[in-house]
């Protein structure tokens, strides 16, 4: 007989066997790991690879990180959303529950797997700057990546699983999705580099938000001039960043424990899931 | 035997709808118990309270000696559930699925084992989108096992499976009575809960209408038999005392509690006579038949 499964297998198969459901969904590992490239070879294309002349270095210098942040916030913030939605609305959460894995576990299980996506997404984007477009990263300024991206998906998977938490059902979630993100990503120097002709206004918001904070803290990273500035490895933290992030992680993940649904909205119930057919009394004893 | 579940007084209540109305109900340990009701009766509602997937309004309810609401892990790791509604990961592969919910069990089933056993050996390794309605539902079924539950929910466990796949789950929940696991039900299909169940009720209305033995329920048991029968065309009288009312067909129906005697007199009057009884047959309400009355007919 064998005993209760430790928690950490738990956790450590549950990310796994997510792991192989994206992998088996290809037009989410599409959408989470091509779509970013699509942009990089673009712009490369649309603006030659020279030195963007306000900030001093080349379009692949600026657009690789800023589109590995993109893509790790795709993996974990838009993907987490609408897969999580969906399972729900196809009533597998409601069958998780009703089985002794720990819902925390579920749920750790999730957010390991997009980590871990959001990891393969901005590996291959840096990975693809680095061997064609010549773009160089430091040394003395990856521990601060490193530790920028932990924090800047977890904040961003704690938003997604908020937005699966509060999310009508799963064929909203999308949109949802996409209308709170793309507008940010068009005033937090995602695709547009930051430009001193615009309105003061539009930074003010941008810098509330999370997302201005994860690209800033990530391009300055990857800055020859910054770094060159910046000796020691402990200089490149950028703490009001990082902070910034865990606070909107933080108080995404107590809104999201707190609405967090396990079954599909009452009303739903004919949703996604498959009816079976009804069939009324028959073959009598 | 300490009593499996026990609930007294179960209310429950979505919004304007009181979908369960004050339900008692004990079903033992190592007993098979179907509930049988028209759509939207209550059935889900009161399995889905008794799994702990849905909170109850009022009334007390114990299961295994859990609250469900509570019983968290340990409790859920002694249930198996079977949804009414489907659901499970479709880019999956049978024996992934299977896999992966046994492990969350501290003594899963094997997945070889539970193919096997529910018919689905030739898809083992096919993914769950290809399966058809019947099959998805078996690996639905085979789900529910995979924990070694000592007690299983089955809401509609057979809808949309073929004749023998029927058998088979019949077959399976008998193997599981034998080995004392308990089983609560619930069926649309009459000669389902005949065959597999100790014990029915009917719910209607969020409220018991009436519970038993399934040869026993709704006075079954002592309820009149039916006769019919058919005889030539022409005058005749059948034989006095004898109160005859007219089925479709043509056919004579004599309804009557004691149908031994009836039989007889009617058997030897038709002898005397050279007339042959065409079609005789004796039947005593069925399952059915009981249910009908009992819910009003309303399916
Ligand atoms: N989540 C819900 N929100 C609101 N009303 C609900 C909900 N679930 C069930 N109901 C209502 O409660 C009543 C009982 O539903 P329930 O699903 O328990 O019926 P049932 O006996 O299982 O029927 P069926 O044979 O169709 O499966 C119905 O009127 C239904 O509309
Ligand atoms: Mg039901």
């Amino acid at each position: 007989m064998r005993a209760r499964p430790t928690l950490g297998r738990l956790v450590w198969q549950q990310i796994r066997y997510q792991n192989t459901i994206f992998w088996r969904t290809p037009a989410s590992a599409f959408f989470t790991l091509v779509f970013p490239l699509l942009f990089l070879f673009v712009f490369t294309l649309v603006f030659g690879n020279d030195d963007i002349p306000e900030l001093g270095v080349t379009t692949a210098q600026f657009y690789a990180p800023s589109l590995a942040v993109f893509g790790a916030v795709s993996a974990t913030y838009t993907n987490l959303a609408i897969t999580t939605a969906i399972s729900r609305d196809e009533g597998i959460l409601k069958r998780i529950r009703g089985t002794p894995l720990p819902p925390w576990v579920y749920i750790a299980g999730r957010i390991g797997s997009a980590t871990y996506l959001a990891a393969v997404a901005a590996t291959i984007m840096l990975g693809v700057g680095v061997a064609f477009y010549g773009v160089r990263i430091f040394a003395v300024s990856f521990p601060s990546v490193v530790v920028t991206f932990l924090v800047g998906v977890g904040c961003f998977a704690a938003l997604g699983m908020l937005v699966a938490a509060i999310a009508p059902n799963g064929d909203s979630t999308p949109a949802i999705a996409n209308a709170t993100l793309l507008p940010l990503a068009f005033i937090s120097d995602v695709f547009i580099p930051p430009n001193a002709n615009a309105p003061s206004w539009l930074s003010v918001i941008a810098d509330i938000f999370p997302l201005k904070h994860f690209v800033v803290a990530f391009q300055d990273a990857f800055n020859p001039g910054v770094v060159a500035a910046k000796p020691s490895w402990l200089d490149h933290f950028q703490w009001d960043h990082l902070g910034v992030m865990a606070l909107w992680g933080v108080a995404a993940m107590v809104l999201a424990i707190r609405y967090f649904k396990w079954e599909p909205r009452s009303g739903e119930r004919t949703g996604r899931r498959r009816r079976r057919r009804r069939e009324p009394v028959s073959e009598s004893a | 035997m300490p009593a499996a579940i026990e609930v007294r007084d179960l209310h429950k209540r979505y919004g304007e709808v009181q979908a369960v109305a004050g339900i008692d109900l004990v079903v033992k340990a190592g007993e098979v118990f179907a509930l049988l009701g028209p759509n939207g009766a209550g059935k889900s509602t009161t399995v889905e309270i008794l799994e702990g997937h849905r909170p109850r309004s009022s009334g007390d309810v114990t299961v295994l000696g859990y609250d469900p609401e509570t019983g968290g892990r340990r409790f859920r790791e002694r249930i198996g559930i079977v949804l009414q509604e489907q659901a499970i990961e479709n880019q999956l592969t049978v024996t992934e699925a299977l896999r992966v919910y046994g492990s969350m069990y501290p003594h899963p089933r094997r997945p070889a084992e539970l193919i096997e056993l529910v018919g689905l050996g030739e898809k083992a390794t096919s993914r769950i989108r290809t399966l058809s309605g019947g099959q998805r539902r078996r690996l639905e079924l085979a789900l529910g096992l995979v924990g070694d539950p000592d007690l299983l929910f089955l809401d509609e466990p057979t809808t949309g499976f073929d004749p023998s796949a029927r058998r088979q789950a019949w077959t399976i929940v008998e193997s599981l009575r034998s080995l004392g696991k308990t089983i609560l039900l619930t069926t649309h299909y009459m000669d389902e809960a005949q065959n597999l169940a100790d014990r029915v009720a009917v719910i209607a209305h969020g409220e018991i209408v009436a519970e038993g033995a399934p040869d026993t329920l709704g006075g079954r048991a002592d309820a009149s038999s039916l006769i019919s029968f058919r005889v030539p065309s022409g005058p005749i009288h059948l034989p006095a005392g004898i109160e005859v009312s007219p089925g479709p067909d043509g056919v004579i129906q004599v309804r009557t509690p004691d149908p031994t005697r009836v039989l007889h007199r009617l058997t030897s009057w038709a002898l005397d006579r050279g007339i042959s009884l065409d079609g005789l047959t004796v039947t005593r309400p069925s399952l059915e038949d009981v249910y009908l009355e009992l819910t009003g007919g309303e399916e």
